[in-house]
């Protein structure tokens, strides 16, 4: 096993404000805004971003949800039990321009499954995708994300982690590797 | 990640504490689905299932199809009455033909106790018990079990008394068992004709005073008075029966505390409990109805997702 750092420490707070501009620049006052986090770890992104944001924009309304989207998977019956995670969106998204957020984009099934879960909510204006990680070349579906933090080139039997102070202790994003 | 312990649900013995949890948190997941403004989800729309019932049922089976319905599952109905099973057909042949057109689940329910178990052993397809006799209905006790955790917040060391025909009640047993699961204190209360005597023996109390258990308890279930398996008089008149054990709202405000009152349908107004206790804010009567839904959805979508 080899564990690759490919960013922590001071690089990768600057990421993520550089993600906050990017997203301010498109989306303003986040009035007609909202952000949402894919489960299980695309809401400690979407809470972090929130956070960066408020900072940025002191006495803004920055709207931030959580969204599951374990009964919308493709690979239902085809992979160990799914059991749900907390879906919590307690506001209207009906006409909004949906942020959607997740720690590393992939195959893309994942956001496929995100968009089909969104259309429950109802019918925003238009829906971004933002992905701390973007593993590139290795899409299974057409999915391209609008706001990217880091591009990743690495084989399928490779691994992406992202760690979060918050819940690991320490931000970081680490490649890696099995060397068998 | 860990999914049920169990690869049918033919009763509530067969569940552990943690299954009961994990189907608790999953229905947790499909209520907030229920209240979207698109109430359905995909997970099951490569499931085919069979729901067969060999006795009359409303509310069960309609939650039953519903729920499978909002999971995206393809849904077949089959009733005894109007089938082959009138022609003398067994009922291993009904369900295997059943099965032989790519059906994935079967939902049943039947007069006899141990139907479930016993098509478990002689068929490939997954089975959800919807009642077999006065046996067990195991998703009705854990509606039951989810609707007292709503509404008090824990099941664990709440008083929930059992009221009336426990001998000839599935839902009687699979409650107690799935409520001692959960940690609750159980109690039966009914006329001595209607309690068997081994109850004891599952670590229930039994009172004949309906006072005496209403003043005990937070929750009271009132079970419906099943005159259809009653092959005997079991006690004197109907009358009499809720003279002594019928819930009405007099007896309801004597209390000095507000307890929790339940029925698990249909209602016979007027004998278990009178229209302005089954109407007032104290009964979750409706409550367990919707809860039904998400605990079934719950259950097949946990079920459905072994993987064979």
């Amino acid at each position: 096993m080899q564990n690759l750092t490919l960013l922590d420490g001071q690089k990768f707070q600057i990421t993520l404000q550089r993600l906050c501009r990017q997203l301010i620049e498109n989306h303003n006052d986040f009035s007609e805004s909202v952000l949402i986090g894919i489960q299980p770890r695309g809401i400690y992104l979407a809470k972090r971003i929130a956070e960066e944001l408020r900072k940025i924009l002191p006495g803004k309304t920055i709207l931030q949800g959580d969204l599951d989207i374990t009964f919308y998977r493709d690979d239902f019956r085809r992979r160990d039990q799914l059991v749900p995670n907390q879906t919590k969106i307690d506001f209207i998204i009906e006409g909004k321009k949906v942020i959607m957020m997740d720690d590393v984009l992939w195959t893309g099934r994942t956001i496929r499954a995100a968009m089909d879960a969104l259309q429950a909510f109802g019918r925003p204006e238009k829906i971004e995708l933002l992905a701390l990680v973007d593993r590139r070349y290795s899409r299974h579906i057409p999915v391209e994300a609008d706001y990217v933090g880091i591009e990743v080139d690495s084989i399928a039997s490779q691994k992406v982690v992202v760690s979060w102070i918050e819940t690991d202790g320490e931000d970081r994003i680490t490649l890696i590797s099995d060397t068998k | 990640m860990a999914g049920l312990s169990t690869r049918h649900l033919l009763g509530i013995k067969d569940l552990n504490p943690a299954d009961i949890q994990l189907i608790f948190e999953t229905a947790d997941n499909f209520k907030t689905v229920l209240n979207r403004p698109i109430k359905k989800v995909p997970s099951l729309r490569d499931v085919t299932i069979a729901n067969i019932f060999f006795e009359n049922s409303t509310r069960t089976r309609l939650s039953f199809e519903l729920a499978e319905k909002r999971l995206s599952a393809d849904v077949v109905n089959f009733a005894a009455s109007s089938s082959s099973v009138s022609k003398g057909e067994t009922l291993i042949d009904t369900v295997n033909n059943i099965l032989a057109m790519k059906v994935d689940m079967v939902v049943m329910r039947h007069p006899y106790a141990g139907a479930g178990i016993f098509l478990s052993k002689h068929v490939k397809a997954q089975i959800v018990n919807a009642g077999d006799g006065a046996h067990e209905h195991p998703t009705q006790a854990l509606l039951d079990a989810f609707s007292i955790r709503e509404k008090l917040g824990d099941v664990a060391g709440k008083k929930v008394v059992i009221v009336g025909d426990i001998l000839h009640s599935r839902v009687a047993l699979s409650n107690i068992l799935c409520l001692k699961h959960l940690g609750a204190e159980v109690m039966v209360c009914g006329p001595t004709t209607l309690i068997p005597k081994y109850i004891g023996s599952l670590g229930v109390k039994v009172e004949h005073n309906l006072m005496k258990a209403l003043n005990w308890c937070d929750v009271a279930n009132m079970l419906r008075i099943q005159l259809e398996r009653q092959d005997i008089k079991y006690f004197p008149s109907l009358r009499e029966y809720t003279m002594l054990y019928g819930l009405n709202k007099q007896i309801l405000d004597s209390l000095d505390k507000e307890i929790i009152v339940m029925h698990p349908g249909p209602i016979n107004r007027g004998v278990e409990i009178t229209s302005d206790v089954a109407d007032s804010k104290q009964s979750i009567i409706l409550d367990q109805v919707e809860n039904g839904v998400a605990i079934r959805m719950a259950v097949l979508f946990l079920l459905a997702g072994q993987t064979p």
